[in-house]
């Protein structure tokens, strides 16, 4: 039924997420690759990778650009080739992507692929204007629009079309949280009612404090190889067996249709060709969930449900740990936390563990396909990533 | 300002609003209407284009309320935003003025009105934005 392996995971690292005080971006992916090199002992960092690829969104965070060899330097791994890709909020599904790139271009036969963002040290007013920048500036950021209201600009409208409600909305929140509460490396580890969720302060209308992810610091990493190679490194390898992605317009108002992601929705149709499977043979997936309204247009731009049943989907608790579909077993961008660099490969790294018996108590049982979805900004950017256990 | 000879540029849609006018970049060649003006048609690679006055009316498609915005904005809040499918054709947004944010519905009718107090910084462009057509000004 599967497609065959285009690459394989030997290792996957993540730094603690959350409010980091006192640290730089790259002190946290410090983090991340020494818990990749110490899960995969028999990999020699030094001699075997010879590539970086690093997702990091924004220079004006840390007041620092050409991030791609400062991190290779972090991580001791001077003087393999360092990438930076930029895609906001998919910087890191893109390295992840260019990894792949790296290793069937035969150039590299081990490569590290990761992402940075230290947000928290800036005002909410500051993050919420470098955010902005991967939104069109001159008639979007022109006109007072920010990033939640870019997204509840699409929540009005598939409320408008579909009947989706704000207490729907709430219900991803309350989902993510209980996930994000169980996850060890979660930003916010507390459950969250739905009460509670639906009577938090108003960012844009309709979407409330809870309805947003979070401004977190964190870094995530994967160590990659090709297929034929994966044995020598380890016994339980994860294997990368579709990979989509495509590119909108910058701009939200210049879409047919503000209810779907059209680049998300082409990136899982490529994903999943390649790989050889549906929807339906996806045990795990981690989405998207900048906001609560993204993860609900994620279930029907990924074919989880038809368009427009997204509300009803997690009404049904179709994608709770315990549902047919478990959705962000992390916590999500939402409970996790969505250090925007790092988001692509955290995902990717939450999809190794599950696959690899690893994810402790939001393990899910016998999880043999896995998805990530990583939107870049309003939807510009999309890539999907379909993983299976080796 | 004559328009003809001017470039199909951002800063040039701009500077007509200035003017109080909203203009398109039209392909002469295919027909497709760009709003902001394009230098170049992206459906058909064309650069015969002309500048053509846009009625400045048109329906709200979708919308949002603002509380939290960037400092730029932080007097205003809250302010609504919304995306409005002009007659003749593209969508475009723009801030939703003259009207309570709670009585804003999808459907509803706006039509454009420009605010020509330029900043003082860069990019100094004056904005267009939207209003009810019961409102006079």
């Amino acid at each position: 039924m599967s497609g065959k392996p285009l690459v394989s995971i030997l290792s996957a690292g993540l730094s603690k997420f959350g409010k980091r005080k006192g640290v730089y971006g790259r002190e946290l992916f410090v983090e991340a690759v020494t818990e990749a090199f110490e899960r995969c002992p028999k990999l020699d960092p030094k001699k075997d990778i010879r590539a970086v690829i690093i997702g990091h969104m924004g220079e004006s965070f840390e007041h620092q650009g050409h991030t791609g060899p400062t991190l290779a330097d972090w991580a001791g791994l001077l003087p393999s080739a360092a990438i930076r890709t930029e895609a906001a909020c998919s910087s890191s599904g893109v390295a992840l992507r260019i990894g792949i790139f790296a290793l069937l271009s035969g150039l590299y036969d081990i490569v590290l692929v990761g992402g940075v963002e230290k947000m928290t040290h800036r005002t909410t007013p500051d993050v919420t204007e470098f955010l902005a920048m991967a939104s069109d500036y001159p008639f979007e950021q022109w006109h007072g629009l920010t990033f939640p209201s870019l997204y509840a600009l699409m929540a009005t409208a598939h409320m408008h079309k579909y009947g989706t409600t704000e207490e729907q909305m709430a219900m991803v929140a309350v989902k993510n949280h209980h996930n994000g509460a169980l996850n060890p490396k979660a930003h916010i580890r507390r459950e969250v009612s739905l009460e509670k969720a639906l009577n938090s302060r108003m960012i844009a209308w309709p979407l409330k404090l809870y309805d947003c992810s979070l401004i977190t610091d964190g870094a995530s990493c994967l160590v990659l190889t090709k297929p034929e190679l994966a044995k020598k490194f380890t016994d339980t390898p994860v294997h990368i067996i579709g990979s989509g992605q495509a590119s909108d317009t910058i701009g939200l108002y210049e879409r047919q249709n503000f209810t779907t992601l059209k680049a998300a929705k082409l990136a899982a149709k490529e994903a999943y060709k390649m790989a050889g499977v549906k929807p339906d043979d996806i045990d795990v997936a981690e989405a998207h969930d900048c906001f609560t309204i993204a993860e609900i247009i994620a279930y029907e731009d990924l074919g989880f449900c038809q368009q427009g049943k997204g509300g009803k989907m997690i009404e049904n608790g179709t994608t709770t740990l315990e549902g047919k579909i478990p959705v962000n077993t992390s916590g999500g961008l939402k409970s996790k936390g969505h250090p925007v660099g790092a988001t692509g490969t955290a995902q990717a790294c939450e999809i190794f563990l599950q696959l690899t018996e690893q994810a402790e108590k939001r393990q899910v049982k016998g999880a043999d396909i896995g998805l990530a979805h990583n939107v870049g900004g309003s939807g510009a950017t999309a890539t999907v990533h379909i993983f299976r256990r080796g | 300002m004559a328009e003809a000879s001017l470039p199909f540029t951002i800063e040039n849609f701009y500077k007509l609003v200035a003017e109080g006018r909203l203009m398109a970049a039209k392909c002469r060649k295919c027909g497709k209407l760009f709003v902001p003006p394009r230098p170049m048609c992206t459906d058909c690679y064309s650069k015969d284009l002309e500048w053509t006055q846009l009625k400045g009316e048109g329906e709200l498609v979708t919308y949002t309320v603002i509380h939290v915005s960037p400092k730029q904005f932080e007097s205003m809040v809250p302010y609504a935003v919304g995306i409005v499918k002009l007659t003749e054709g593209p969508k475009l947004p723009g801030m939703i003025c003259d009207i309570e944010p709670d009585k804003i519905s999808v459907g509803m009718k706006l039509k454009v009105d420009f605010n020509t107090t330029l900043p003082s910084e860069w990019p100094r462009w004056p904005r267009y934005y939207f209003k009810p057509f019961d409102v006079t000004s």
